[in-house]
């Protein structure tokens, strides 16, 4: 069992924030703190252009503090320091990733301990970017399955994946509208046939009520705009709002499939 | 040392890749779009009727073939070599963005799509995209970056003219990078209805290849009309460059012949050694960005710098793949020209030619002013003149603390 698997065993929440957007350190402590399963730490970049707004913003706020990849990695060591057990996955997109070559990149993961890679302009179709290296270094390339994805292609977007597969449930940019509740439960329901890799969902969930529901039949739920937008609204004072509402997710989540 | 190929004319690959450039680094979301408008494209290719449309509108709308003109009094100016230009000017909407724009309309309307959508620097390729969209009927939204928007304000009033929808991106640093992010965010939430009208040879596969054989038009009848005025090639040919379509459009139809040389002019803007500059072959280093891998004015983490140039259009952080491959193949030579170097060309060719070009251009015609005196006076240069200068005057009477 790998500390991704077993964060899966159970329906899960993935925390996203932007690194180097606030005290991340603090930040990361208060979404372990509030039941945070899986934490997907993202790596800030000039143009994120599958981003909305809010994470856009974070991006900004952080490159403008002067955030480099090094303090990406120094962040992800020092909480796998603190948390040896909580999943760390980093997601972000290709340029900072394969600007010193994939295998430093890969190596830097291995030795930070990060467990995954979500890597958004690298679809199946140019995995030899990065995906050999990932996978040599035991890290888990994870990828993104969407509304676009049909029956013909899913096979080869599953192919060298690992870790749990992302289903992004709008075709959109994140933190914008959330999808119907029957399109989640069809797609997981198909894409859950495909692969026995967990499916996490994500895009537009920003409350409790939602990931309750997609919980109920998906083995993850990942928030991401709703919890930068605390980190730039709050500043220092982020910690405990995360923690607030980290909390009411993951009661939301775990509780989804009792009674 | 890489293998030559037996031609230089034979790429992308099937994966869309040139060498090690290209290729599609887009969002799962956009990939189905992307593998679907390459069968498209392959099955337009491959249609005799789709090849005919394209043929009658350039050359009945756009009004092809532009002229080759022998510029006597340039020439006679600078001294050396015969300095002759492809008039990529005269076209309709005063630029060679009209031909690729036509093309790719088509193209959306072969499959199907009721919305357009693009991006743009300066404003030309948002003109040429709302005016084919006016000539077909089909709404456009047109993203600009802010400042954009503010420092060209002649296109974005001829883009609502035309009927298109200008929304001013604010995002990072409201320039054309930006524009082109938000296009993709566009793109990625509508793309059941939605085509994306790229501006130059770059993004994702196909839309290098695409578009670069759409403005090969430009190299095809130069080749021919050099041929039928002189009885051989050019020496060499010159063009500018920022994303690279109008030099690819001049280049391609003679990569395969190997007395041809070719130049690609690069904006240098206060120079190569400090980082106000647009020129991502001699400045920049391999990454990738909107959609493709390429050349890139980057920093040591892979974060994108901003260019700088006096030319709007040459003011982009990256450049089309098929450069990045033609540089590395020593097909191409590539050089950069400063702000001031293209300011005098821009200068010299209204008075010597009575021709008022774009500030892109002035930019080839800078170097060529340049190498012309070190060729033989039997030698000939074509230049690609790829826009006229109307929208640059405001500019250009700012740099030459004229008011207006």
């Amino acid at each position: 069992m790998t500390r991704l698997s077993t964060a899966f065993s159970a329906p899960a929440l993935v925390c996203f924030i932007t690194a180097g957007d606030g005290d991340t350190a603090v930040n990361l402590d208060a979404l372990v703190a509030g039941g945070a399963d899986v934490i997907e730490l993202g790596m800030p970049f000039t143009d994120p252009m599958a981003d909305g707004p809010a994470i856009q913003e974070a991006n900004l706020r952080s490159l403008g503090a002067g955030t480099t990849t090094a303090d990406v990695f120094s962040i992800a060591a020092a909480f796998r320091q603190r948390h040896p057990d909580v999943p760390l996955v980093l997601m972000g997109y290709a340029n900072p990733m394969v600007r010193r070559g994939p295998e430093w990149f890969a190596d830097q993961c291995a030795k930070a301990g990060v467990d995954g890679v979500i890597c958004v302009d690298i679809p199946p179709e140019e995995d030899d970017a990065l995906g050999p290296q990932l996978r040599a270094a035991g890290i888990a390339p994870i990828r993104l399955a969407t509304p676009t994805t049909d029956a013909k292609r899913l096979p080869h977007v599953l192919e060298g994946s690992g870790g749990f597969l992302y289903y992004v449930s709008v075709a959109g940019i994140t933190g914008k509208q959330q999808a119907a509740q029957a399109s989640i439960a069809e797609a997981v329901a198909r894409l859950k046939a495909a692969t026995d890799l967990p499916v996490a969902v994500g895009f537009g969930v920003r409350t409790p009520e939602q990931a309750a529901a997609i919980a109920q039949v998906a083995d993850g739920v990942v928030v991401g705009s709703a919890l930068v937008e605390l980190v730039g609204k709050h500043g220092a004072d982020a910690p405990l709002a995360l923690k607030e509402l980290t909390s009411a997710l993951a009661a939301a989540v775990h509780s989804a499939r009792q009674g | 040392m890489t293998k030559q190929p037996n031609s230089f004319r034979n790429q992308p690959d099937d994966r869309g890749h040139f060498g090690d450039y290209g290729g599609r680094y887009v969002a799962e979301t956009l990939m189905p779009l992307v593998l679907d408008l390459e069968r498209e494209y392959r099955a337009a290719q491959a249609d005799p009727a789709f090849q005919a449309q394209f043929d009658d509108l350039l050359e009945h709308y756009v009004g092809r073939p532009s002229p080759l003109y022998f510029a006597e009094r340039l020439t006679e100016a600078v001294g050396g070599a015969q300095i002759w230009f492809k008039r990529d000017e005269l076209n309709h909407t005063g630029a060679h963005k009209i031909n690729n724009c036509i093309g790719q309309i088509l193209l959306a309307m072969r499959m199907g799509k009721t919305r357009i959508i693009a991006e743009t620097g300066a404003g030309q390729h948002g003109v040429a995209t709302a005016t084919v969209c006016a000539r077909f009927g089909l709404p456009c939204l047109i993203y600009m970056g802010a400042t954009d928007v503010a420092r060209q304000q002649p296109n974005v009033f001829r883009m609502k003219l035309l009927g298109a929808e200008v929304v001013p991106v604010t995002s990072g640093a409201a320039t054309l990078k930006d524009a082109m992010n938000e296009g993709l965010r566009d793109w990625v939430a509508n793309v059941h209805d939605t085509f994306y009208i790229i501006g130059t040879a770059a993004g994702p596969h196909p839309y290098p290849e695409l578009v670069r054989d759409f403005q090969s038009v430009i190299g095809k009848e130069a080749r021919a009309q050099m041929l039928a005025r002189t009885g051989r090639l050019p020496d060499l040919l010159v063009a500018a460059i920022g994303g690279g379509s109008n030099a690819l459009g001049l280049f391609h139809p003679f990569l395969d012949d190997p007395d041809v040389k070719m130049l690609g002019v690069e904006a240098a803007g206060y120079g190569l050694d400090g980082d106000q500059h647009a020129a991502s072959l001699l400045g920049g280093f391999p990454g990738v960005l909107h959609g493709n891998k390429t050349y890139l004015l980057q920093d040591e983490d892979g974060q994108i710098t901003e260019g700088h140039s006096i030319s709007a259009g040459l003011d982009y952080p990256g450049i089309g793949p098929e450069h990045a491959w033609l540089k590395d193949m020593g097909r191409v030579e590539y050089t950069a020209v400063t702000d001031d170097e293209a300011l005098d060309a821009f200068q010299l060719l209204c008075r010597t030619e009575g021709i008022i070009p774009a500030l892109e251009p002035a930019h080839a015609i800078a170097a060529v002013t340049k190498i012309a005196k070190t060729m033989p006076d039997d030698a000939i240069i074509l230049a690609n003149l790829c826009g006229r200068g109307d929208k640059d005057i405001f500019t250009v009477a700012e740099k030459l603390g004229v008011e207006m």
